[in-house]
């Protein structure tokens, strides 16, 4: 199946050559941060030392978590109308953990002694259940995707070793974000994190945000390629993206009522900086409440079945929510964490130009990979009788 | 000399000391023999606990904390770092409100609250740091010191997420350029890198203080807190203390006499 990655038109190769491009700019940056300091780099300071790039690895968590939403219902379910998006799923799941975990690569201070953390395995750091469950659901996740679309190539169905292997799989991918909020939710003295709904909440982000993204990828599949995942499925997963996003806004006020209702000053403080401003400072403010306007838009789109049904605006509400869940959970989190400090005054954090070129660097490295997989499933796919998807 | 209830009260200046109970929480702050109490100290007489004592009365002038900060960070080769927001220390000065802004402030008396507060690692009993590091570079000795082994530091930064006390350096630029006079005794670090105080270790295995407490001049107490004899054990017995966010139950093993 490989070949299919090696041939295609010159659209293919420019884009895989704009990804590389990017990656060599991060990777600039990134050796550069190495040998100047990341303080002349970098935005962050000693009282903000995780920021863009660990919000990263929430988000894209977040969004290859996502795809247990496809998988589960085509695998547990029965759910017919997700053949063909399935493995599309799949390989996006594996893409997007692969962006997650770099981001946390490009944050150590000394990338050559990664290794240490499996040198020296240490059980009470979440760190390293992260990087079991994360290199886990991307071995999964390619082992399963590659194994069932090579079943598909030969025209078999795939074999039934594989199908405890699936299963583990969908159990895993909630693991992953569960394992990811443990990092934050854990740390006393950072009240903003310090909240038990912090898993549930990333779970309804990541049911949000991923299936858009995914939606989004699988329109633009079907203008680039005409290859259809079916509207049916496409109707399905906005239903599903929906009910996330609706439950996403309800934790998030849960966690405004418990912050000002309980009257602790700590608590409120971060909501404080991020939406009204706080001690002179409101650097966020504008972006927190576009992040909130997106995503009421979204659900205005979604609520209402015509637009739902409608590519147009539902390619809207998924953008809007990608944005929207992107500024709150892949930035705003991590300023939230750290702001106020510890000393409960404000250090602000901005992101600098490398930074933010470092983090497009890591999206250049998933997209490439998605690109691959996606060019190699597509073809298979499209190079049986004319797409149609036998069934197993 | 021991602190009756009703001293304590007119120290803090507190009108009720009910209030003063709740809004503290209780614990860790107070007279020191219930803060000792409160810890257990009095359980474990064979057992070392290295402890230190700041007497905030003492610290008046510039030149006291300067002394004892210059001590600390020339010995260690800390560099000296112009940004403030990215700098290297192991103990600095800063105000009562950073120093605990999870205290009430309004009744605490206006002479504390302008004092100046030596700030280090707190050499926690229940340490986050430790607890979050994924390669065990930062870990508890058996005497409660929490040290750094900055050659298996990844530089992931968790810790300093997990520090609740601002205490844990990044190295946000190469340090090496930003050092005076070496001293050829302490090793120097690479960019990359977090750091802290390390209680002087190696000179307490050597029945030596740590260098803040001998440069003090007698402003700093430190010793075995299961000790009932030693000296920090006896001052804080003997004063009021606080620590420093007493409420998430870190256990901070730098008490400071107000």
């Amino acid at each position: 199946m490989l070949e299919y990655a090696l041939k295609g038109k010159p659209r293919y190769w420019i884009w895989l050559g704009f990804l590389g491009t990017l990656i060599l700019i991060a990777f600039y940056f990134w050796n550069l941060e190495h040998h100047i300091g990341a303080g002349r780099l970098l935005g962050l300071h000693r009282d903000l030392t995780w920021g863009l790039h660990i919000g990263q690895l929430a988000f894209f968590v977040g969004a290859a978590a996502g795809a247990v939403m496809i998988v589960l219902p085509y695998y547990f379910h029965n759910y017919k109308e997700f053949s063909r998006i399935t493995i599309l799923a799949e390989f996006f799941a594996a893409s997007m953990v692969i962006i997650a975990m770099l981001s946390v690569f490009v944050v150590m201070g000394q990338p050559s002694r990664v290794f240490n953390v499996l040198l020296f395995p240490t059980p009470n750091s979440i760190i390293f259940y992260d990087l079991i469950v994360l290199s886990g659901y991307l071995i999964l996740n390619l082992l399963c995707g590659w194994t069932v679309l090579h079943a598909e190539y030969k025209e078999v169905k795939y074999p039934s070793w594989l199908k405890p292997i699936i299963y583990l799989a969908i159990l895993w991918g909630p693991s992953i974000h569960i394992v990811t909020a443990f990092l934050l939710q854990g740390l006393p003295g950072r009240e903003y994190w310090l909240t038990a709904i912090m898993a549930p909440r990333f779970l309804a982000t990541a049911f949000a945000a991923g299936p858009s993204l995914l939606i989004l990828l699988a329109l633009l599949a079907k203008k680039l390629t005409g290859f259809d995942v079916g509207k049916k499925a496409i109707d399905t997963i906005a239903k599903i993206i929906t009910y996330a996003l609706i439950i996403n806004l309800l934790l998030f006020s849960f966690e405004i009522f418990t912050a000002f209702y309980s009257g602790i000053h700590s608590h409120q403080s971060p909501f404080l900086y991020l939406f009204f401003g706080y001690e002179g400072h409101a650097e966020y403010v504008a972006l927190m409440w576009l992040s909130m306007i997106l995503a009421f838009l979204a659900l205005i789109l979604l609520v209402i079945p015509v637009l739902r049904k409608n590519e147009v605006s539902l390619s809207i509400a998924c953008l809007a929510i990608i944005i929207s869940i992107w500024i709150e959970k892949g930035f705003a989190l991590m300023i939230g964490g750290f702001t106020p400090n510890v000393f409960h005054t404000i250090t602000v954090y901005i992101p600098t130009f490398p930074e933010f070129m470092i983090a497009l660097g890591t999206w250049a490295v998933g997209f490439t990979l998605l690109t691959i997989l996606w060019k190699i499933a597509i073809s298979v796919y499209q190079s049986k009788e004319k797409g149609v998807f036998i069934k197993s | 000399m021991s602190i009756s209830r009703r001293e304590f009260l007119k120290l803090a200046g507190v009108i009720s000391g009910v209030t003063v109970a709740s809004t503290v929480g209780g614990v860790l702050i107070g007279r020191g023999a219930d803060v000792l109490k409160e810890l257990g100290a009095e359980d474990k007489p064979k057992t070392i606990r290295w402890a230190m004592a700041i007497d905030t009365r003492q610290f008046k002038s510039d030149e006291d904390f300067q002394k004892v900060i210059q001590a600390c960070h020339k010995y260690h080769n800390v560099p000296n770092i112009p940004d403030p927001i990215r700098q290297v220390k192991w103990i600095w000065v800063d105000t009562f409100e950073r120093a605990f802004p999870t205290l009430e402030h309004e009744y605490i008396s206006e002479e504390v609250k302008k004092r100046k507060f030596l700030l280090l690692c707190n050499h926690c009993d229940n340490p986050p740091c430790v607890r979050v590091c994924p390669v065990r570079a930062t870990f508890k000795r058996p005497d409660g010191v929490v040290i750094q082994d900055m050659h298996r530091c990844i530089g992931c930064k968790f810790c300093m997420a997990a520090c609740p006390y601002g205490s844990r350096n990044y190295n946000f630029y190469p340090p090496r350029e930003f050092l005076g006079e070496i001293n050829p005794a302490y090793p120097t670090r690479s960019t990359g890198v977090v750091e802290k105080c390390i209680l002087c270790f190696e000179r307490l295995d050597e029945g030596k203080l740590p260098l803040c407490v001998e440069a003090s001049e007698g402003k700093m107490y430190f010793g075995n807190l299961h000790d009932p004899n030693s000296p920090v054990r006896k001052v804080i017995a003997e004063n009021i203390v606080i620590v420093r966010k007493p409420e998430i139950t870190t256990k901070p093993m730098v008490f400071y006499i107000i």
